[in-house]
Formats: C-alpha cells, sequence, structure tokens
C-alpha cells in the first residue's frame, strides 16, 4: 500500500467533549486505498515544543469527497494543539500507515466490537466495512461516566450499541468486561476487536481466550516514525519484538505474551 | 535535477552529494522507498547489525523532548547472517552507496561481523558504531577511551579492507583523543556525533520515561554540541569527517560542512519528514547557486573565523 506525505485541509474540528475533538482532513488529490484500522503520522502545526509527528488513528474514510476522519484525545500539548486548528489550516499528514484489519477476508459472520474510551476511534470504519460485506458487528463502548460518551448516534446508526460506565451514569455500570455481552450473552459471536487502554484490552482478551473466541486487539504504542525504522513502538509478536506501526496496530490477540 | 560539484570522498567511497542518512533512522532504506528516489542520496547507513540477533531493550523505548527525543532500542536486529540473506539482496542494486553500521559487545563479534560484510561487493563501507550508549556492552565502552577505540579499530582494519568510517561518541571528555587514536588505528574516517546520554521522568507517575533508565538524545536539540565537537575534530585530524547531530535543513547541512564535515548524515529528522533528505539535497545545490560555489569541496572547513 502506497503510503504519501501530503498537505491535508482541514475541512471541521469539532470539539466532542473536554477529551475529545473530531478532525475531518481534504485531500486535494483522490485518497489511496485505506482499510479500517491504519493510522496517520499528523504534523502538529505550530506548536513549540511538539517535535515529533502525533500518530492518530483513522475514524473515518470518505472516498466520494476524499476526506478522512481523525478521532483525537486530548492528551498532551501535542493533541490539545491539535483540537485548536482550525477550518482553512494545512496539517501535513503521512498515511495512510500500518497494517488495519483485514475486512476483506473476514471469516466471521457477528463479530462484537469493544471500545475503551478514545479506543472506539478504529473501529466506526471498521464496523461500516463489515457491514458493506454482510457480516453484523455490535457495538460495545466503555467509559469512565457519561459525559464522556461521544459520538454515540452516529455510531448507532452503523450497528447496535450498547455503553459501560465505571461510575454507571449511563448503560450497565462497572467494566466492558463486566457488560452481559461479554457474559451470559458472549456466545452469540464468533470474534472480538478490541480497542481502549492496555489493562481493558487485556481482560477482553482474557474473556475471548477462555471461551475459544477469535480475538484482535489494536494497539496504542508510543511512536515516533510510523514507518518501521526507529524500532521504537515495539510489542512482543510471536516471541519477538515487533513494530507495532508496520506490522501492526492490529494483531490477532493470541500472537501476543497477554496471558 | 542531478547537480554538478556535489560530489564527496569519504576515504576511498565516492558518494554523488554529501547527504547520507543516519543509522537506526532510514531502516535498511526500502521503509522510506515511498518518499525518497534512494538513488538520490550519496549513500545511506542500514540500522546498526550484530554479529548474532538482538532482542534489544523492553518497551518503552522512546520518549520526546524539547526538540528532540530519547530513544533507547538497544539495537534490535536480526543479526548479520539475516541482513545477508534476507535484506542485501533488496537493496544491492541501488545505484547509490549502502553502508552497514557494525555493532558489537567484542573485538572478536566487531571483527567477524565486519569480516562477512566485507565480503558483499555492494557494501563499499561500514561505519563502525563505537558509541551505541543503550546496551551495556554496545560499544561504547570502547568509545569513551582513546585506547579502547584504537584497540577495536585496529582489529576491525586488519579484517575489513574497504572504506572504515568510525562513529563516535560525545559521551567523552575529548572527542579530539579518541578521533586521533581513531585515525591512528587506521580508520579511514570519522563520523560524529552518536546519541548523547540522556533521562525523561514522568513526574505524575514517578517513574523514568525509559525501560533502560537513560537512553540516547538526538534531534535538533544537540545541533550545537554536534557542531562544535565536529569543529574541534577537524582541527585535530586529517582523515574526512561526517558530521551528524539534528539535521533537518540544507542550511544546518551547510554549517556542519564549514565546520569541517566531508558530508553528513541526516538521523531523527527523517522520523518528522520522510522526504526531508531530498529537500536537504536541493537546498544544497540551491545554496551553491546563491554562493557561486562550484565545488562543494571548497566549502569545507571553510568558517571564517
Amino acid at each position: 500500500m502506497q503510503k504519501k506525505e501530503s498537505d491535508l485541509l482541514v475541512v471541521s474540528n469539532t470539539e466532542l467533549s473536554k477529551r475529545a475533538c473530531l478532525i475531518t482532513l481534504e485531500s486535494k488529490d483522490k485518497l489511496p486505498r485505506i482499510n479500517a484500522g491504519q493510522f496517520a503520522e499528523l504534523l502538529v502545526p505550530n506548536c513549540s515544543g511538539v517535535y515529533l509527528r502525533r500518530p492518530i488513528s483513522i475514524h473515518a474514510v470518505n472516498v466520494q469527497n476524499n476526506s478522512i476522519e481523525f478521532l483525537v484525545q486530548l492528551v498532551g500539548k501535542g493533541t490539545n494543539a491539535l483540537a485548536n486548528v482550525k477550518q482553512g489550516e494545512i496539517i501535513n499528514t503521512v498515511f495512510p500507515l500500518g497494517n488495519g484489519f483485514d475486512v476483506d477476508n473476514m471469516p466471521y459472520r457477528k463479530p462484537l466490537l469493544i471500545g475503551g474510551g478514545i479506543g472506539i476511534a478504529p473501529l466506526y470504519q471498521l464496523g461500516v466495512d463489515m457491514v458493506s460485506k454482510g457480516i453484523q458487528p455490535t457495538f460495545l463502548f466503555g467509559t469512565r461516566t457519561a459525559q464522556d460518551i461521544i459520538l454515540k448516534d452516529k455510531y448507532n446508526a452503523v450497528a447496535p450499541l450498547f455503553y459501560t460506565t465505571e461510575d454507571g451514569s449511563f448503560g450497565t455500570k462497572g467494566f466492558v468486561t463486566d457488560h452481559q455481552l461479554m457474559n451470559s450473552e458472549l456466545g452469540q459471536f464468533d470474534a472480538l476487536y478490541v480497542c481502549g487502554p492496555t489493562p481493558m484490552m487485556k481482560a477482553v482478551v482474557s474473556k475471548a481466550h477462555q471461551a475459544g473466541i477469535d480475538c484482535y486487539v489494536s494497539l496504542e504504542h508510543k511512536m515516533a516514525c510510523g514507518l518501521g525504522a526507529c524500532l521504537c513502538c515495539v510489542e512482543i509478536v510471536d516471541g519477538t519484538n515487533t513494530c507495532v506501526c508496520k506490522e501492526g496496530p492490529v494483531f490477532k490477540s493470541d500472537r501476543l505474551q497477554w496471558k | 535535477m542531478e547537480m554538478k560539484g556535489m560530489n564527496v570522498k569519504i576515504g576511498a567511497l565516492e558518494c554523488k552529494n554529501p547527504v547520507l542518512t543516519a543509522s537506526g533512522t532510514f531502516g535498511y532504506g526500502l521503509e522510506y522507498q515511498d518518499f525518497v528516489d534512494l538513488e538520490r542520496l550519496g549513500g545511506f547507513i542500514v540500522k546498526g547489525t550484530t554479529l548474532h540477533h538482538r532482542e534489544g531493550n523492553a518497551y518503552p523505548r522512546m520518549a520526546e523532548t524539547p526538540s528532540g527525543m530519547l530513544n533507547a532500542v538497544g539495537l534490535q536486529n536480526k543479526g548479520v547472517d539475516h541482513f545477508i540473506e534476507h535484506i542485501y539482496p533488496q537493496i544491492k542494486h541501488l545505484d547509490t552507496n549502502i553502508i552497514v553500521n557494525v555493532s558489537g559487545a567484542s573485538i572478536e563479534d566487531y571483527v567477524a561481523c565486519a569480516e562477512k560484510i566485507d565480503a558483499l561487493d555492494a557494501i563499499p563501507a561500514i561505519e563502525l558504531n563505537i558509541s551505541c550508549p543503550n546496551v551495556k556492552q554496545g560499544g561504547m565502552a570502547f568509545g569513551v577511551t582513546a585506547s579502547g577505540a584504537e584497540s577495536v579499530v585496529k582489529a576491525v582494519r586488519q579484517a575489513y579492507h574497504k572504506t572504515l568510517i568510525v562513529k563516535l561518541s560525545p559521551n567523552v571528555t575529548s572527542i579530539t583523543d579518541i578521533a586521533k587514536a581513531v585515525e591512528y588505528a587506521g580508520a579511514d574516517s570519522v563520523s560524529l556525533i552518536n546519541t548523547l546520554l540522556g533521562m525523561a521522568i514522568n513526574a505524575e507517575t514517578q517513574r523514568p520515561e525509559l525501560s533502560t533508565i537513560t537512553g540516547g538524545l538526538s534531534g535538533p536539540c544537540v545541533k550545537p554540541i554536534a557542531l562544535r565537537m565536529v569543529w574541534q575534530t577537524f582541527n585535530a585530524v586529517r582523515i574526512p569527517i561526517v558530521g551528524i547531530g539534528g539535521i533537518q535543513s540544507a542550511t544546518d547541512a551547510i554549517e556542519f560542512i564549514l565546520a569541517g564535515a566531508t558530508a553528513v548524515e541526516i538521523g531523527t529528522a527523517n522520523f518528522v519528514d520522510p522526504n526531508i533528505t531530498m529537500k536537504i539535497v536541493d537546498g544544497i545545490a540551491d545554496y551553491m547557486q546563491r554562493h557561486r560555489i562550484d565545488n562543494i569541496n571548497t566549502l569545507r572547513g571553510a568558517l571564517k573565523v
């Protein structure tokens, strides 16, 4: 898959909550093929103290108007600066990076897509692509509190959507692994796709292994190059240090050393 | 566009321009193929290669710093035989200089690795890494004393017959002492600087940012130190110098040449702009035109003091 570096135009930047924004970037040229689960490296414009690009997963792709959506969690200086980028500005972007989800060769009929916090980001396009292939996904998202819930209608338009909140202010109280979909009703699903904080992903993987269900994780490691050159973002996969940026960020969970 | 007057020589190594890439920042060149015409580079230096497979250090291996970054990769590579069997066939046809960065934990390892590379027709030079700060025996033990540097370079010089570049550590009291020892031991060139030993702490978690606690600092923040060391070394040795350290524009590259570098390596900047090397090649040509310089070699060490 051809990677490119180009100046993309900010067509919108919407604040979704105190901790998240949705940035839509438009390309003058026709977009290359982009798979759900791939990511891009965004150069933060005019931000002193931020040297490296920020790896952000691709939330949605619109091939009609050559635009890409990024769901950005505001975690530090770089992402906060991205939240302040205005419509009409330019963000230099390297994309598409990594291997996403292989929807074309997916043997599953009824997968559960599990997102923790901003970990929902790669699951939107995944859900859309699954539906277009006749696969029937279900979303299960966990947040700390009801205030953290974002883009509910957008996801709900794609597939059935369920929530857990840690404080019980919306949906089922607890973690995603406390939801009935992950317990008494888990047997209806033939695969799990998960993205979120590492402890949450590990808990989901553990449930999947116990139940004998295929499980895929999308990892979010600290990265520099995003191209497999610097070897900074490694995870032990198949017993050896492997670049998440190049060989991932999506891995089948049985390849990891997560027990 | 190909430019005249940009070719330089590092020992017997002829480069079409002075722009090389630094080891560990450019993979095996293949990672940058979508962005860079590899044949427009003066050369590229592949990831640090050791005699045996190395897993490298545990994650996390990277921390961003003001105007730079720390890394603690720890020479992860699959070993020289893997390079020869699987990587070399994919890159050997390229019309540029492919230089292998060689690391080791013992003199015997350095020599054995260099001997294997010596046999590869399409590899005209090695860069001997006696300066990796991220592994206990990453060579920095050799690179921080003049006698240690001399002993490893002497041994490799006997076993390796093409251009031998030795990459120096800045984590020393006097880089000129090391450079002189390396020159005396038979090196054709010195490249400098490798990363500076540094550290980053997360005050919230009260933990180090790197699994190894300390790591190597690179990026624009190290450029003034690198320039100073290139200038000092230029005034201390006769062999050509390859300047490295925070270069991210043609202007930066010219500054290193003015300080005495014959060529430069672009490192961390590749992470920020994967196409930076091409911009620097073009920018040097533009600088030469603006300053009416016919031959880049006339600029070397031409600092007006």
